[in-house]
């Protein structure tokens, strides 16, 4: 842990000298690879609503875990927003109403609820950081943390996403080559689920999807098999979290924000290149 | 349980003589209170097309799913092999209607194949050693060129032969094609039927098509299985087309084409 301190205060810039910029640092470059490597799959499944509505979930997430006090806040919103993932990805498994109808209604409740729960007793302020996030926030235990979730959903999908892939064909064509729906779906969900967990402190309810589209919206503008796209997409999602919190450092900004931005520009930026990249 | 076993083997046995064939027996679905189909027995011997017709609705993609376990159903699926040994469940091979898939994702046809036929995650493998076995087996559909390809730069026909070599990668016993070519022009639709016919010929597998071309269906049919939440009739092309009850059915379909996909909401 030293030696990458050290190592990221050698570098020649006068950004890298504060202790909490570090730490920012090795965080962005942790969490932002794992973005890009969910969000293409997020994309192409069409499940933005999807990891929109985990990012709604957290309130009620956070707002349970102040309420019970004797449990972190950050694992009540992990384990609720995995139930939360579970069961949508279940109630849409086994309802024949439209996904997005399905997910609507967890969305709103979920919502509705984390704010019923947080504005009881008039106490809603020391919430609001969580709508806005603060990646300068983060300690040398998050950087842990941080590097066993990075591990973990690395080796995940690269068990996972050859049967997602064949899922995201077609669920009965999946069933024939032995690949159960359900199962890998509710992974899929799960992973999502910690993942944005982990990352809203830092990031923000409110911007945490863009991180989830962006990187993807983005790479697909300029790739044409799963390798590049996976490549770009982490590329992008890697360049624009470290530009946006360099940026967001020298103009004073929230850091969250300025990296979706930066992301935005990126997509702008591939759009406008396309014809020239996709056959 | 044992006893299970010995009568199905006798059963089988006898009835499929010395060929192979996959027999369903009493496949019933219902869901909630709604019954899909029911009392189901099919016999389809290998090497030959077995043609599932009937209007939107009567059940036959339920009971392509229900053969795939996709779908909870009763009965049982017996496959047995030429040497007439009971082997269990055979190999299935699957091609659907349609994708739900964003087809506009950088997702190559070599990427799909590798996907399937590797463990090793797409991503980040490179897939040079499966490549040969990807290109011989897109050559059997005549698909070979369009190993590079994007998914979404295919044409439905294109999509639909891709579709198809995935279904024969492993070889399987029972293919299954559920309304394969819906939408693909007649220079695809031809190609496909007569490629699919090739297979039954050469690679001695049982198939089960999903139709509502009946031209195509009369020309390379084996058997045909006319279907309305049951089975109605079975037999040759000629017997099934001269029934009074196909020509009723057939009356509906006519009508009942116009307004869709009814059958795809019964899952």
């Amino acid at each position: 842990m030293e030696v990458l301190y050290a190592l990221i205060g050698a570098l020649p810039f006068d950004w890298v000298g504060s202790h909490f910029m570090q730490s920012a640092f090795l965080a962005v470059l942790l969490v932002t690879p794992l973005f890009g490597l969910l969000s293409t799959m997020v994309v192409s499944n069409r499940m933005a609503f999807f990891s929109d509505s985990l990012g709604h979930g957290a309130f009620t997430g956070i707002a349970l875990g102040v309420l019970f006090g004797s449990v972190s806040p950050l694992l009540s919103l992990v384990v609720f927003s995995i139930l939360f993932a579970l069961l949508v990805t279940w109630i849409k498994g086994k309802s024949a109403a439209s996904a997005d109808t399905i997910i609507g209604v967890f969305s709103s409740t979920a919502i509705a609820l984390g704010l019923m729960l947080m504005s009881r007793g008039g106490g809603f302020n020391k919430f609001s950081a969580y709508l806005i996030g603060d990646i300068l926030s983060v300690s040398e235990d998050d950087i842990r943390a941080l590097a066993c979730v990075f591990v973990l959903v690395a080796a995940v999908w690269g068990i996972l996403f050859n049967r997602l892939l064949v899922l995201s064909l077609n669920a009965s064509f999946a069933r024939s080559r032995g690949i159960s729906a359900f199962w890998t779906e509710s992974a899929f969900a799960a992973m999502l689920a910690v993942l944005v967990s982990i990352s809203i402190q830092w990031v923000g309810i409110l911007i945490i999807n863009a991180l989830l589209v962006l990187p993807a919206a983005a790479a697909r503008n300029v790739t044409n098999s799963v390798k590049s796209y996976h490549a770009v997409s982490v590329l992008c999602a890697m360049s624009a979290g470290v530009a946006g919190l360099i940026i967001a450092y020298c103009f004073n900004m929230a850091a969250g924000a300025t990296i979706v931005v930066a992301l935005a520009v990126l997509f702008f930026v591939t759009l406008a290149l396309k014809p020239h990249f996709v056959r | 349980m044992f006893r299970n076993i010995l009568h199905h083997r006798a059963a089988s046995a006898d009835d499929c003589a010395k060929l192979c064939c996959t027999k369903l027996e009493g496949f019933t679905v219902r869901i909630g209170s709604l019954t899909i189909f029911e009392h189901v027995n099919l016999h389809v011997h290998c090497g030959q097309l077995t043609a599932l017709i009937g209007p939107n609705g009567a059940g036959k993609s339920t009971l392509l799913k229900a053969i795939l376990g996709e779908v909870r159903h009763e009965g049982n699926l017996h496959y047995v092999d030429a040497k007439g040994k009971h082997t269990g469940h055979p190999v299935i091979g699957y091609v659907p209607q349609y994708l739900r898939f964003d087809l506009s994702a950088p997702t190559t046809v070599l990427d799909i194949f590798m996907a399937c036929l590797s463990r090793r995650p797409v991503w980040l493998f490179p897939a040079k050693s499966l490549r040969p076995r990807v290109q011989r087996s897109l050559a059997r559909v005549r698909a070979d060129h369009l190993i590079d390809r994007r998914l979404g730069a295919l044409s439905g026909g294109e999509l639909q032969r891709v579709l198809l070599a995935l279904a024969l990668e492993p070889m399987p016993d029972l293919l299954l094609l559920d309304e394969p070519v819906s939408g693909v022009d007649q220079n695809g639709l031809t190609l496909f039927y007569d490629i699919v016919s090739e297979l039954r010929a050469q690679e001695d597998i049982s198939i089960i098509l999903i139709s509502h071309d009946l031209n195509m269906v009369a020309k390379h049919a084996d058997q045909v299985v006319l279907m309305n939440r049951g089975v109605v009739m079975s037999g040759t092309p000629e017997e099934v087309f001269a029934d009074a009850r196909t020509r009723r059915l057939f009356g509906m379909l006519a009508g009942a084409k116009a307004d869709g996909t009814a059958e795809e909401e019964v899952r």
